[in-house]
């Protein structure tokens, strides 16, 4: 049975500054079908999407609705052309009703001049939308009282009631319960036999294999294949998501890896993480993988004593802790390079000198409180040569840096705290290429010196460029551990998705420790 | 050009200063009254009360809060304290020290409900501005303290080498705010916290307590003036103080201070503080009515953050 193809998007490009995220994209969508977009984090899926709505706007390629090109410039015109997104943020108003969401914006009017909204009319019609979709949810009721489940229908029957053709849908699983799940897939179904055409993200690939007609494969901003739901399975589709040639270099020198310095006992916070325990080595950068919302960064903030854990305990040099607070965490010599530098890592309005020393200001003090300047200055120059981050003067507000050399400043501090252990919690996100390979060089330099390194990353080919043994995580648990001579993308994303478990094998502990004794401090060419 | 940064930051403040000489040369022209050694003395003594409260109100706004009460605190301490100077009963420091505690006490409350409570700044304050008024009016019901020992006078009205006291008073708070918060560790800390409060806490500063102590300053800097005012007044009322958050606010505005935290200084709070000093002195002498003075205050208070806003924008695009 040929379907007809109700949306075409044909050779979409897509930059942000130097950065290519979107590269010759092309993807059809038929009609009456759902249609799985699969990649990584930071594959494009999301960008894509947001190119379809009009959030983005592309840098070449076009957009065909029903064969003819359209101009897609705002969210408006997309919903004007029957394109609705439901995002993975809930975007309804919480205070206002059911109805009044459904038809926020094209609100149903009466009396002389449309001055009075049609309260009535609205219930009703927002009843009918409902009904279409088989949700049983009173128009009346404020979205405050909905579950996050109930709140997605009404965003579907809002999809519905602008006549949407086209429904994008984003992780709409992600924080729903099991049964809730059963509801949705069921109006999913019921979309389908209405002719509406789906596309919909999601890592889980369970559900996937259970709903989806087709499915695309996107990987570092480019398409993969598309492919039939029914030609697939799990090891297929893993090894197209993550199955690039590992080409890049790493300036990984060789480090002898000495005694366990630190360790993570049972760490456990309700909801987000749980039975969390691993070792931290001298000279050791250990990897911690993982897909979004595995539970990563929590446990990093968790270690660091932003929020600490319910349960669990840190050891280290043999002593037993449990940071309360970022203070502890800095004096007893760890340190945190935050996954966002402008929302948690660097004030933007002060200048570089100021970042590189605020976490260490007491020691460029007299009597403690006085701030040496000239001492200040001599260390904020002395870093920003070091780590060659490029600026006119250590007196340039942050917020004019680019991205890697905001990153460095970041580095910058904390390095100049003299730690022992670092938290690197996606250290190269969003910045070029010369600076993350500095910035490897950097971490290299830094276990060198007998240091050790936690690095949470979502991307592979630096997880298994520069990690010397990597853990993944998967809805909150540790699932996978696998040592540098083992490990591959596709054990890593297996085990990030859940569908597999591993730990070290011995025969491989064995190897590795007759390999330490005759390390040397070449660099890795190829890994 | 190495230092091209540091010299911008100047620039900034400088470009208030060149304002308020500006203004400064129209008074003196147009009224002979003002450019006397009177007159300017008597302009520097009215000014220091918004100048004192101000330099607190710039610590609590760099942090990117704000303090509504410092008005009312201004007169809780003030009549509290001067119920202890009436002739022949404490020494002078006693009155002084209640009504700095009083200060200090009112700003802890505050800066403890917005740093552990979580509650806005501009709720906990407005708070604190009507009950601080609230028990002020049931101390005394609602009466004046006006039976001072002489030696109380002395800091509003008294000279030292025929200078006001009170202009000492301004300088030593001024200068000891400026040294707080551009040389101190302190300092340092209330710029990061109102920069970003969450990279501020994983540096390992305790940025609760870098809120408690700017409120605490803000508190103990508004009994100081009312200190100054009611020795200078010779009167303790009820009212006083009425509205001088206002003052303060737009004088730390003016100056250059961002309301959005982590931006401004003491140095530019000190030339918002002369703008509105001027202004009102000099409008007074031309028999403005108070009435337009005010329209023209708030004129100038919207006109110097559109400028900053605009070439800001400029500069951006």
């Amino acid at each position: 049975m040929k379907q007809e193809v109700v949306l075409q998007m044909e050779g979409i490009d897509k930059s942000f500054g130097n950065v290519k995220v979107l590269n010759n994209v092309s993807f059809e969508l038929k009609r009456g079908t759902l249609h799985a977009l699969m990649g990584e984090n930071g594959a494009g899926k999301s960008t894509l999407m947001k190119i379809l709505n009009g959030i983005y706007k592309k840098d070449a390629g076009r957009i065909l609705l029903k064969g003819e090109e359209v101009n897609i410039s705002n969210p408006k015109a997309a919903q004007d052309l029957g394109i609705s997104m439901i995002h993975q943020e809930l975007t309804s108003l919480p205070d206002l009703s059911v109805a009044a969401n459904i038809f926020l914006g094209r609100e149903y009017l009466k009396g002389p001049g449309g001055m009075f909204v049609d309260e009535k009319e609205m219930y009703r019609q927002a009843g009918i939308a409902l009904e279409g979709i088989k949700a049983p949810i009173d128009p009346r009721a404020n979205i405050r009282f909905l579950s996050v489940a109930q709140a997605q229908l009404v965003e579907i029957a809002k999809a519905i009631s602008c006549k949407a053709d086209i429904i994008v849908m984003d992780e709409p699983t992600s924080a729903i319960t099991s049964s809730e799940v059963e509801n949705l897939f069921e109006t999913i179904e019921t979309l389908k036999r209405q002719g509406k055409a789906i596309i919909y993200i999601s890592h889980k690939m369970d559900e996937i294999f259970r709903i989806a007609d087709e499915i695309t494969v996107l990987r570092d901003g480019e398409k993969i294949d598309t492919r039939p739901a029914s030609e697939m399975n799990h090891e297929v589709l893993v090894s197209m998501m993550v199955g690039r040639e590992l080409n890049q270099q790493f300036y990984k020198s060789k480090v002898s890896i000495g005694e366990v310095v630190f360790q993570v006992k049972n760490f456990s916070r309700g909801g987000k993480f749980k039975d969390i325990s691993f070792d931290l080595k001298k000279g050791e950068i250990l990897g911690i993988a993982g897909l979004m919302g595995a539970g990563r960064t929590e446990v990093a903030e968790a270690v660091f004593g932003i929020h600490p854990p319910d349960s669990g305990e840190i050891v280290l040099n043999g002593r037993n802790y449990l940071f309360k607070t970022p203070k502890e965490a800095i004096r007893r010599g760890l340190a945190f390079v935050t996954e966002d530098r402008k929302l948690t890592g660097l004030n933007l309005v002060a200048d570089i000198k100021e970042n590189i020393t605020i976490a260490n200001l007491k020691k460029y003090c007299k009597a403690g409180q006085f701030i040496k300047k000239a001492k200040e200055k001599e260390i904020a120059e002395d870093y920003i040569k070091k780590l060659s981050i490029k600026t006119p003067s250590c007196t340039k507000m942050t917020g004019q840096l680019s991205g890697g050399n905001q990153q460095k400043v970041v580095l910058a501090r904390w390095l100049s705290c003299n730690p022992r252990i670092m938290i690197l919690d996606e250290p190269t996100r969003g910045i070029d290429v010369a600076a993350k390979s500095e910035i490897y060089r950097l971490m290299s330099e830094y276990v060198a010196e007998g240091n050790s390194i936690i690095m949470i990353s979502s991307e592979l080919p630096e997880i298994l460029g520069m990690c010397d043994r990597v853990l993944v995580m998967h809805e909150g648990e540790i699932t996978g551990t696998f040592l540098r001579e083992e490990v591959t993308q596709e054990g890593i994303m297996a085990c990030a998705a859940g569908i597999r478990r591993k730990e070290i094998s011995i025969e491989h502990t064995e190897r590795r420790q007759h390999e330490t004794e005759s390390y040397g401090n070449e660099i890795y060419k190829d890994i | 050009m190495k230092q091209n940064h540091t010299v911008m930051k100047y620039i900034k403040i400088f470009k208030i200063y060149l304002v308020f000489l500006a203004l400064f040369v129209i008074m003196t022209f147009a009224s002979p009254a003002f450019f006397t050694k009177m007159n300017i003395l008597n302009l520097l003594r009215q000014l220091s009360i918004n100048g004192i409260i101000a330099t607190g109100m710039t610590f609590v706004i760099i942090t990117g809060g704000i303090d509504l009460s410092v008005g009312s605190i201004l007169a809780l301490s003030s009549i509290v304290a001067c119920d202890f100077i009436h002739p022949n009963t404490y020494p002078i420091i006693v009155p002084i020290l209640i009504a700095l505690t009083i200060g200090a006490v009112c700003g802890g409350i505050n800066g403890v409900i917005i740093a552990k409570g979580k509650v806005p700044a501009f709720i906990v304050t407005m708070g604190m501005m009507t009950i601080c008024r609230g028990m002020t009016l049931m101390y005394n019901n609602g009466k004046a303290i006006t039976n001072f020992d002489a030696s109380f006078k002395v800091i509003g009205g008294g000279t030292l080498l025929s200078i006001p006291i009170p202009i000492y008073i301004l300088v030593f708070t001024m200068l000891a705010g400026g040294v707080l918060l551009g040389k101190m560790r302190l300092g340092r800390y209330v710029y990061a916290v109102g920069g970003n409060e969450a990279s501020a806490k994983i540096s390992g500063i305790n940025v609760d307590r870098i809120i408690i102590c700017v409120y605490v300053i803000a508190g103990i800097l508004s009994a100081l003036a009312g200190i100054v005012l009611s020795s200078r007044v010779i009167t303790a009322t009820a009212t006083a103080g009425d509205g001088y958050e206002l003052d303060a606010i737009a004088a730390v505005v003016i100056g250059g201070t961002s309301l959005s935290g982590g931006v401004g200084s003491v140095a530019g709070t000190l030339a918002g503080v002369l703008i509105i000093g001027v202004l009102n002195n000099g409008l007074d002498l031309l028999n403005v009515p108070s009435y337009y003075q005010q329209v023209i205050q708030g004129v100038i208070i919207i006109g110097s953050v559109f400028v900053d806003q605009y070439f800001k924008s400029k500069k951006q695009n």
